[in-house]
Order: structure tokens, then sequence, then C-alpha cells
């Protein structure tokens, strides 16, 4: 029953339930070959396509733990993507592993400055952080169009391919590269007071304030690693289709991210956060696109198909529902009894 | 209010259209025609063509004077940048029409001041009156042609097909899809199983990965809406250590740049052109509407089709 109360265990139960339907319709979803040295099936797709949207996801559960909302990090994304691809498309050896570092290196840069740009307008300008964000989620795909000249850049560069499409002991180089940015968040967050103070910032930023916290920091710091997650998610995407679609790239990921961070369990109201609910949040999203290819949901019918889904993975986590279901089969309880406290278990 | 907008903007043209007649030929006081052209945005390779293919239609060593504005695909704004080029009194408009529906207004006002209108690319449902012809491509003739192809590069043959539609509900997806499935009525192939890939080479890769791991090597052929979907596709087919254009034969339609490539490499096989150098056409419809000439309705553009050898051949001197 302890186990039942644990926050996390009804967004494992949907992610779950996802891969049984999956496997029932067609027992090939969990078969895994091995091919040339390289590990193959659905799972490892769902693996090294859910990167872009992991590394989004994280740097958005920490913005929404300081109480705020990041919508641009789409539009960060395919600014990023476009200038990568500009460096190297521009450079005579695009083969070269130097030129594509240093493309590398010029993208996430420029995110980190537009994560900065966010975080100078909510933290010391003290704007509202959806309108804040608008600006660049509307501005910040013009940039990039600007950047690739309203075309789609494309390029041949082996050592750029590689960061999406390469494999390392078998595993997808992209899927190590989102394990490496969950590790990397999880031990700043957790292994320091930062997590402590960002949630204590998003609980209430005035007692954190007065009680010495400088939250003006903290929440800048949230956005500027929000832009630079959202940039190198950028790189993740426009490498794996070797082009920089500033149109398409990272379009409506910052829902999709947001989605995840609401089913791992992170309240929007800010405070506290789970980075590993939005670990399985991520998972779950990845899981359910696949799920309406493998189902063969017709297109038409497959926005109202996630939508469903979504709506139920909520509600059965909503600590309401669970309540009202847990007085509704345990009549002796009292009604206040029943009440089950989600967050009693972080 | 809109009575008012619309007196105003008669007023404006009338203007304008005293000092171009006294200029001669419809023209402003450099002898130029001032054409307003509302493009939707610049949402993709095609459409940054397109705009290209227009501005280099409308230049000034051509005669004319291109105001263009690019409405980012919102209707409103649209309509806005059509209104401010009455106000203006331009000669001619131009517009690639974003949504079909709410232009009878401001069509009218253009109307009543005069300034014939012309619609590239996209159709609208407004009475044939308001404007004076359209130019554009026929997304069913291109989808028909796409499954001649397959229907006689396979015939009987049992073949397993899959689709990659473009977005759901746009015009050029509903008609692709139509003209294909009737071309290839009567042939061998089946279709496995049909997805949305929104045009985009993302989600081309991930459905295509999903049709893969679903089917694995019984897919015989696919059918992509655009090009860009089909190069997404062809990265998953590779992948799946297939490979494309022989182990799968693909077909699409676009015929942009990299997908020309990918069809010179063999990993496409065929390709049915939606052209979208429409300039000259506009330029000309245009040039023929100020000189009093009657016009047709619609003008369709033949789109030409591709194959291996053709890629080969026509690449270098491509400009798109």
């Amino acid at each position: 029953m302890k186990l039942l109360r644990h926050r996390l265990v009804w967004a494992v139960a949907a992610l779950v339930t996802l891969i049984v339907v999956n496997t029932i319709s067609r027992p090939t979803f969990l078969s895994i070959t091995l091919q040339d040295g390289e590990l193959y099936g659905s799972l490892i797709d769902i693996l090294r396509n859910s990167a872009p949207l992991m590394l989004v996801a994280l740097g958005m559960t920490v913005v929404i733990a300081t109480r705020g909302i990041d919508l641009s990090v789409g539009a960060i994304m395919a600014v990023s993507g476009a200038v990568a691809l500009t460096v190297i498309e521009a450079s005579p050896t695009p083969d070269n592993l130097g030129v594509v570092l240093v493309a590398i290196a010029v993208a996430a840069l420029v995110s980190l400055v537009l994560g900065a740009w966010n975080g100078l307008l909510v933290a010391v300008l003290g704007i509202q952080p959806i309108i804040a964000t608008l600006v660049l989620m509307l501005a910040g795909r013009g940039i990039a169009l600007l950047i690739t000249g309203g075309f789609i850049t494309t390029i041949n560069s082996e050592p750029y391919q590689f960061i999406s499409q390469g494999y390392v002991l078998g595993l997808p180089f992209a899927f190590l590269v989102s394990i490496a940015a969950i590790v990397v968040v999880a031990l700043i967050e957790r292994r320091t007071a930062l997590g402590m103070l960002t949630e204590a910032v998003g609980i209430n930023p005035e007692a954190s304030r007065l009680a010495g916290v400088r939250s003006r920091g903290i929440v800048w710091g949230a956005y500027i690693a929000s832009g630079l997650l959202a940039g190198i998610a950028g790189i993740l995407y426009s490498s794996n289709i070797m082009a920089a679609d500033a149109n398409a790239a990272g379009l409506y990921i910052e829902l999709d991210a947001i989605l995840a961070v609401v089913l791992g369990g992170t309240s929007l109201a800010g405070g506290k956060f789970s980075l590993a609910g939005t670990v399985v949040g991520v998972f779950t999203i990845q899981t359910l696109k696949s799920t309406i290819t493998f189902l063969g949901v017709p297109p038409a019918v497959s926005p109202v198909f996630l939508a469903a889904v979504v709506v139920i993975v909520v509600l059965v986590q909503s600590p309401r529902t669970r309540s009202a279901l847990a007085r509704l089969t345990r009549r002796r309880t009292p009604a206040g009894g029943a009440r089950i406290d989600p967050e009693a278990a972080s | 209010m809109k009575k008012i907008l619309a007196t105003v903007a008669v007023a404006a043209a009338a203007l304008a259209g005293l000092s171009g007649c006294a200029a001669g030929g419809g023209g402003s006081d450099d002898g130029l025609i001032t054409v307003g052209f509302a493009q939707t945005g610049s949402e993709s390779g095609w459409r940054s063509a397109n705009t290209e293919s227009m501005k280099a239609a409308f230049s000034e060593e051509n005669g004319f004077n291109l105001v263009f504005n690019a409405a980012d695909n919102k209707p409103e704004a649209q309509i806005a940048a059509v209104r401010s080029f009455i106000n203006q009194g331009v000669d001619a408009i131009v517009i690639a029409p974003i949504v079909e529906d709410g232009w009878d207004d401001v069509l009218q006002e253009a109307k009543d001041a005069g300034i014939p209108v012309v619609l590239e690319d996209r159709t609208l449902t407004s009475s044939d009156d308001l404007y004076a012809s359209w130019v554009g491509l026929d997304f069913t003739r291109e989808g028909e042609r796409a499954g001649e192809w397959a229907a006689k590069e396979f015939g009987d043959t049992p073949t397993n097909m899959v689709v990659l539609e473009g977005t759901t509900g746009s015009a050029p997806a509903n008609d692709r899809a139509e003209g294909f499935a009737k071309a290839i009525e009567g042939s061998g192939i089946v279709t496995l199983d049909s997805q949305t890939g929104n045009f985009t080479r993302a989600d081309g890769k991930t459905v295509m990965e999903g049709f893969l791991q679903k089917y694995g090597s019984d897919i015989d052929l696919l059918y992509a809406h655009n090009d860009d979907m089909a190069l997404g596709a062809i990265e998953a087919i590779k992948a799946a250590g297939l490979q494309p254009g022989v182990d799968i034969k693909i077909v699409s339609i676009d015929a942009v740049h990299d997908g020309m490539q990918a069809l010179a490499d063999g990993e496409i096989n065929h390709i049915v052109e939606c052209n979208p150098l429409l300039g000259d056409q506009v330029a000309e419809l245009v040039k023929k509407v100020l000189a009093g000439d009657t016009l047709e309705k619609a003008y369709i553009v033949d789109d030409g089709e591709f194959d291996q050898a053709d890629a080969i051949e026509l690449l270098p001197t491509r400009p798109y």
C-alpha cells in the first residue's frame, strides 16, 4: 500500500501499460536485435528519439520549480540547429571534428545567451515568465530563418551525424547524451543545496528572499540552464535529419516538455520537483507517439487518441480523483482519512 | 467602419490612379508597374523558392516595383496587408491566400478601387468575379502521376506500400492521397499503413522507423507526399539495414534540390514535380490583365516528373 502512495508509481504504471499494449498488438515491440554491432528495435528507437525532449524537459522541470515556465525552448532549438549547421556549411572541411566541435560550441553559446535573455526578463525585470519567454518563442524562429536565409540548410558531416545517429557500445549516442544530462542536472540539483533553494524560491519567493536565499540568481540560472539544454536538444534534432529546419525544429516541444513535467508529478504551481518523474514522463510521451504508429491509429484522430491517454494518466495521478476513488472503495474510512498526500514520499 | 475603410481605400486608389495614369501605362511616376504581393509566410523550402521566383519575376528590369509582404501564416495579417496595398494604390495585387475563406470584403474593396487581383498557388472560396485569375498547381494530378508510376512499376505484382501523408487536413495531403489512390486502382499495390509525417523530415523519419519496426522488410514501396518526408524516411531505412531505392522503392512529390540529389543517388526512384517557380507566369498575367486582355479564371502549371537519369542531368542547372 505504501508503494502505491509513492508519487512516481502512477507515472510508471502509465508507461508500463503503454508498453504492454504495444507488445500485445505486436510482440516484436520488445525485441531488440544486434545489427552490425548496434542494438536495433522499437525500444532503442524510443530511447534515441526521446533525447531532445528529455533535455528540454529537464530544463523545463527546473524552470517550473521556480514558479516559471519557458515557452521559448522550441525556438531556441531552431536557432541552435541553424547556427550549428550554418557554421559547418560555411566550412570547407565539414568532416573535420574540430569544425564540428566549434559549431557545437557556438550553438551552445548562442542558446546560453538566449536563455540568459529570458532569465534577465523574468528575474531582473520581473516580467511574467509566460510573457517573457513568449517573446523568444515568436522571435526565435524568425532569427533561425534569418540565419538559414529562409531555406532548409543541409550538410554532410560524419562527426555531426554521429551525435544523433552514432552508436557507442551498441547504444545510441543521443541516448547517452540524455543520460549524461540527467546525471549532471540531478547531481547539481540534488547533491548540492541548489535543488532545495530552487524549491524554496518556487514555494515562496518572498519568504525565501527574506530568509537569505538569492532568488534572483537562482531563477536566472534556471532559465540559462533551460536555454542551454534546449540548444543541445536543437543540435540533436538537426543531427538526426542533418538539416536545419527552422520552421519544424522543436515545434510544440514546449508543450510536450510541460506535459512530461506534469506527468512526472511536478506541480505547475512551482516548488517541489521530481527529475525522475520527468524522465518517466518523457519516456511515456515518446512511447505514446510510437504507439500511434504501432496501433495504426488513423492520423486524423491521433490527436484525440493522444489527448484521451493524457487525460486518463493525469486523472489517475490526481490526488483528488484518487481520494474520491479510495472513498468509494473504502467507505469505513472517514472522508478526511483517505486523503493521499502525493508529496509525502519525496 | 468597413465602409469608411472602403471609402478611404477608394479615395486613395483614385488619387494614386490619377497620378498613375498621368505617367502612362498604369505605372507610377518612374514608369514601373507597382505590384503588391501578399505571400503566406516562409514556412518551407518550397515557399522560399516560390518567394524568390516572384521577386525575380517582378524585378525592376522587368518593369515592376514589387511591394512584398509575408504574413507569417496569419490570415488576418494577410488581409491587413492586402488592405494596405489597396490604400497605397498599387496597380495590381497578387495573393497566395493562407486560408480559403474570409476574402469577400477585401476583394470587393480591391475591385471597387479598380485594382486587379491575381491569385497564386492557393485558391479561395470567394466568387470568381472578385479576382482576375489564378495560377497554381493541381495536387490531385500530382498524386495521380505518382500513382501512375507506381502502378506501371509494380503492375499486378502484390506490393506492400506504406504512405507518409502531409499535414492532416491540408489540401496537398488530401488531394495527393486521392489522386494516388485513383491511379493505383486495379494494380497489385496494397496499402499496409498510412500516417502523417507533417511534411517534415524529422516526422518522416520517426514515422518510417515505426513502420519498419512494425512490418520490417515486408515493405516494398514508400509513397511520401513530399520530398522532405522521403528524405527523413531514407535515413530510417538505412538505419534499419535496408537499402532505400532498392529494398524499398520510394516515390515522392516536390522535386526540391535535396530530393533531386537523392533521386540522382538512386535512393528515391521517382519524383513528381511541384513547381514553385510560378513568378514568370504570374508576372505575365499581371501585365495582360493591366493591358485589358481577358483571362481565364484558372491556369494550371504543368509539372514535370523525373527519374534517376533526369535528376543526374538536371541537377547542376536546377535553380532550386
